[in-house]
């Protein structure tokens, strides 16, 4: 193709460009790889026998899964609720200038990071023979009312304590982060104009600090949802365990597991959508705050 | 507490009973081993406008920020507007403050930052607001009328609802200035207010600083605007090594320096 030298005439606007463009047939090569495979693997959906869609069909919301879904819900919920607020005393311990109360905060990080939580778990599960009885009363001296642990922490309450005080510890890293994140010029222009401490924190600090903290906090919060079934250590009847336990009679094995499959993959699609709109809302201010609409992050987003 | 008039014309006559805003005795403050001041002692009288100028590391920064007690002092004495700063004397022993005295003691004085400090995620409005309603517990309707008097006041009243990333910097600094003005204090500081603008931002920052001048405001302020110290300051202090070098009425020690130190620094900046 040869440019004419009268495309571009003076005192006229210039002709748009319209070349041929580069050939990608790597591109289509790779395409047609992938679709094939996928071609394959829808295929193996519909033929398999393993898969069982019948039998998905007739658990996938019977009572005893529909049950171990909710519990799967709230112990989310809960250990999340619980590690954020245990987490910001944590990591508001480890930045005080108390030697004492970061040195506590440090060793609790170290405990809870270092060891998996599936053993954790299990020794929530054996808690009444760690601490036999829990009573109030002086240290060291007379107790004035005492229970049976085993009777007090019902597995519900296991479950959820030992999700909780593990969260708090991955939470206190992430909360320290945030805070650590905002710039020292915004504490000092909040005590200048004479607010407390607790205000700069609450008002100023936080708030900001929640940028940083809501991306990796979402990204928690989902992989709490399939921590959650690491409480069959206790065990709990969520939904893992609730789909072990049907599968231990029917011997389904598979079917099972991939209906425990689709509910997570239901449940956290809908938490990535909530995750977007929470820090949309914490973009506040920024360069990429609410002016600005940016797409769903499906493709390359923030989740895991 | 002596309110000053508000809105009177002209420069400012302090009033002949007051006693200085601002009162430095012998104030030395070391980082580490680093001694920053070494001895400062300065008076500022109730409407003045103190320029404070020297080379960078000179301790005039740090000065400013012991007067509201960013800084803890290591030694010496610092009184603003009578009460002696960050500490309580009572018989012979002195008492450091509570949290809460200090910022007690900070609604007296406002600041302004080099580096503006707005809150990012609050509106103009609101990072003018902010103090008064939590801090003084005004009713937020009152405060509300009250900032954006102030906005108008620094020329924005039209950028009430613009987050200070959508401003300029001389925007947003005008915002730091009524943000500070919101509180009502007897004493501005400005540390390097101007530094960190863009050249034909400047102007509009200082116009406003002018116009606080003439209203009465007593200020302390930190600047390499050598116009500006000359055109609006009452007294003019050469700060170098940690050590007031030269001070005296602006026109005079710019244009006849005294100290050789002195004529080193304008001979370099002016």
């Amino acid at each position: 193709m040869t440019v004419d030298n009268d495309v571009v005439e003076p005192g006229r606007p210039p002709e748009a460009i319209k070349a041929v463009p580069v050939r990608h047939p790597g591109r289509w090569v790779a395409a047609a790889v992938i679709l094939v495979l996928v071609a394959m693997f829808v295929h193996f959906l519909f033929t398999s026998d393993a898969l069982d869609w019948a039998e998905q069909r007739k658990y996938m919301f019977s009572d005893p899964v529909l049950k171990g879904v909710r519990n799967t819900l709230w112990l989310t919920l809960a250990a999340m609720v619980g590690g954020v607020a245990l987490g910001i005393v944590l990591a508001l311990m480890r930045l005080s200038a108390n030697p004492l109360l970061s040195g506590v905060a440090w060793v609790y990080l170290w405990f809870f990071r270092g060891t998996p939580l599936y053993t954790q778990l299990l020794i929530w599960g054996a808690i009444g023979s760690l601490f036999p009885t829990v009573g109030i009363g002086v240290p060291f001296g007379p107790e004035f009312d005492t229970w049976k642990t085993q009777e007090l922490v019902n597995a519900a309450m296991a479950a959820s304590l030992g999700l909780i005080l593990n969260e708090a510890a991955y939470m206190a890293e992430i909360v320290r982060a945030g805070i650590l994140s905002v710039d020292e010029g915004q504490q000092e222009a909040a005590s200048a104009l004479g607010m407390s401490r607790l205000q700069t924190m609450r008002r100023i600090v936080l708030p900001q600090a929640m940028r940083v903290i809501v991306p990796p906090t979402g990204n928690e919060a989902i992989s709490m949802l399939k921590n959650t079934s690491l409480v069959a250590a206790v065990p709990y009847a969520e939904l893992t365990f609730t789909a072990q336990t049907i599968y231990a009679s029917t011997y389904k094995i598979i079917p099972m597991l991939v209906m425990a499959c689709l509910w997570y993959l239901v449940i956290s699609s809908v938490m990535m959508v909530g995750q977007y709109y929470l820090e949309r809302y914490y973009s506040k201010g920024t360069s990429k705050g609410a002016r600005e609409r940016r797409r769903l992050p499906f493709m390359g987003g923030g989740a895991p | 507490m002596s309110r000053l008039r508000k809105g009177a014309a002209g420069p400012a006559e302090p009033p002949a009973d007051a006693g200085p805003m601002v009162k430095a005795e012998q104030v030395h403050k070391s980082f580490g081993r680093l001694e920053v001041l070494k001895g400062i002692d300065l008076e500022v009288m109730p409407g003045e406008v103190m320029c404070v100028i020297g080379p960078s590391g000179s301790g005039k920064s740090t000065f400013l920020r012991c007067i509201n007690h960013l800084e803890k002092i290591n030694a010496g004495r610092l009184w603003v507007n009578g009460h002696l700063v960050g500490y309580r004397q009572s018989g012979g022993k002195l008492y450091e403050l509570r949290d809460r005295e200090v910022a007690a003691q900070r609604r007296e004085i406002g600041m302004v930052f080099q580096r503006f400090n707005l809150f990012p995620h609050m509106t103009a409005l609101e990072n003018v607001m902010e103090a008064p309603v939590r801090v003084k517990r005004q009713p937020k309707q009152q405060a509300r009328e009250k900032a954006l008097a102030l906005l108008d006041r620094v020329g924005l009243g039209d950028k009430a609802q613009s987050y200070p990333a959508q401003l300029s910097g001389g925007q947003q600094q005008r915002v730091a200035i009524a943000r500070a003005l919101a509180m009502e204090p007897a004493l501005m500081l400005f540390d390097e207010p101007t530094s960190a603008l863009d050249p034909e931002l400047v102007g509009e920052v200082l116009e406003v600083m002018k116009q606080l001048a003439v209203d009465g405001m007593t200020m302390v302020v930190v600047t390499h605007e050598m116009g500006f110290a000359r055109e609006v300051g009452d007294s003019l202090v050469f700060m170098d090594g940690g050590v007031v070098v030269e001070k005296g009425a602006p026109r005079e020690v710019l244009a006849n320096p005294q100290h050789p130190r002195t004529q080193d620094f304008l001979s370099k900046v002016l």
